[in-house]
């Protein structure tokens, strides 16, 4: 009964990327993910991606243990806004970083007045708008592991003597581990993906905010098959991040 | 399962339905005739579409406005286009060499880049050379898009190499930048500035003349409506028509 959508819903999925590599240069393929900017666009990405990632674990985290565990009234309201990210168009995301923190926006001009700091068109605007995007992934896997994982295992801990950084260390961390994983591979992923907040918010400029993502678009312009080549580029990444990260974080505890 | 194949079966004729009434309108069967054209004549080609439709009883215009690889992409992969009009001659040439093309295409407007900054001209500039100064933060198009080889022939053409702080992916991009003031400066099509009313200054500049794009048009071969496509294309040169491209900006071809 549920074969035949399942089956559809997996077809939608695999179909596409298969059309990619069917259609794929492959005797240029060499040649055109190797060319300078492409190059550029690929490390630019994998840094931009890796920095990002580690502010979603530093700042999401914390949230996320906020969100788990405070006792705060109003904290349903602050999980709906935390996923504001989630739903909203990239796009409109980079526009609202773009309206706060380029010169004529509040923080942007605060910043450029005292500190001589402009942050649009810089590789730290490519990281503000990925971590933007990705901090949802990493807050809503985590603090979703922080309310399963039994509290009581904690309590019990603590009362057979466990201090509480032993508590945090022998019995905390192990349960959220799976969630902090895919968290993480999700948010990863996410930051590689990003194209909508860094075009509107940091441009596009080779090795300093032109992503891969950016680059596949922009390669569109002149040679299709540049383009695909890109992109098969990405689909790749993507596939290492997911097979590498995925099963031991997301499927660990079975 | 039988449920599940009449919910999809009903979705599906629901769907057609809604696409079927647009076509039938008011028992009078009019011809819808698809224009894929670049988007920078997307203010003048909505004003001439009711002209075009009164002088051709039975025609409905539609458009379908892109950047020009974008739409040259789409027709060669299939989709149903009776004219293509192109912000660039290399695009045309795409669909040209695919077969798709009816005839010669033939340039109908050109257009020039002139700077654009925030009102008030806070960082005082008056030239191109001016883009070049330390302390402006200058926009432009990408190299690999029209308005950006556009810029790179003026650069050599002058010897003034810009620093810009991003390579956009189009003009809307460059004029959202200047808009929002984070860039003090950026180049575009005289158009564009146009269209942007009062929200950006337009200065123009010698030097753009060295960089002209040239606009064409044609009809699609196997078109399904060849000869409302060709009447398209005739009322694009007309003079009424050229009056509308002129006040918005464009040069003559």
């Amino acid at each position: 009964m549920l074969w035949l959508p399942a089956l559809m819903a997996f077809a939608l999925i695999v179909l596409p990327v298969i059309g990619l590599v069917v259609r794929a240069p492959w005797s240029r393929f060499g040649a055109l993910v190797t060319s300078p900017s492409a190059l550029a666009a690929l490390e630019l990405s994998l840094r931009t991606a890796a920095v990002s990632t580690l502010l979603c674990v530093l700042l999401g985290g914390p949230l996320a243990a906020v969100l788990a565990r405070g006792t705060l009234p109003g904290l349903r309201l602050l999980r709906s806004v935390v996923l504001l990210p989630l739903v909203l168009p990239p796009v409109v995301g980079g526009l609202a970083l773009l309206y706060l923190l380029g010169v004529s926006g509040f923080a942007g001009y605060v910043l450029d007045v005292a500190f001589g700091v402009r942050v649009p068109f810089t590789t730290t605007a490519v990281i503000l708008a990925q971590t933007f995007v990705a901090m949802p992934f990493l807050v809503v896997s985590l603090e979703g592991a922080l309310r399963t994982g039994e509290q009581r295992y904690e309590s019990i801990a603590a009362t057979l003597g466990a201090r509480p950084w032993t508590v945090f260390r022998r019995i905390t961390v192990p349960l959220v581990l799976p969630g902090l994983g895919s968290g993480t591979v999700l948010s990863f992923a996410r930051c590689l993906g990003e194209f909508g907040a860094t075009i509107a918010f940091a441009g596009s400029l080779q090795g300093v905010t032109r992503t891969l993502p950016l680059e596949v678009y922009l390669q569109r312009e002149v040679d299709a098959d540049g383009a695909i080549a890109l992109s098969l580029l990405l689909v790749v990444v993507a596939i290492v991040v997911i097979v590498v990260g995925r099963p031991r974080s997301a499927e660990g505890l079975r | 399962m039988k449920r599940l194949v009449m919910i999809v079966l009903a979705a599906g004729l629901a769907v057609t339905a809604c696409g079927g009434g647009q076509t039938a309108t008011s028992g009078q069967q009019r011809v819808p005739v698809t224009v894929f054209a670049a988007a920078s004549l997307n203010n003048v080609f909505t004003r001439l579409e009711p002209q075009f439709e009164a002088a051709n009883p039975g025609a409905d215009l539609r458009f379908n406005f892109g950047g020009s690889s974008d739409l040259a992409q789409q027709i060669v992969h299939g989709a149903p286009a009776d004219v293509f009009a192109s912000a660039n001659e290399a695009q045309m040439k795409v669909v040209q060499n695919e077969g798709k093309v009816t005839g010669t295409p033939e340039p109908f407007v050109t257009n020039v880049l002139t700077i654009v900054v925030p009102v008030g001209n806070p960082k005082n500039i008056h030239s191109f050379a001016d883009l070049a100064k330390p302390g402006v933060t200058e926009v432009v198009c990408a190299a690999q898009v029209p308005c950006g080889a556009a810029t790179k022939k003026i650069e050599k053409d002058t010897n003034i190499t810009l620093s810009p702080a991003s390579e956009e992916q189009d003009v809307l991009a460059v004029l959202s930048k200047v808009q929002a003031g984070v860039a003090d400066a950026g180049l575009v099509y005289v158009t564009d500035a146009r269209s942007a009313g009062g929200k950006v200054q337009e200065i123009n500049f010698p030097e753009a003349t060295k960089a002209v794009n040239v606009y064409p048009i044609a009809a699609i071969k196997d078109a399904p409506h060849t000869e409302l496509a060709q009447a398209f294309v005739t009322f694009i040169h007309s003079p009424t028509a050229q009056q509308q491209f002129a006040s918005a900006g464009f040069g003559a071809a």
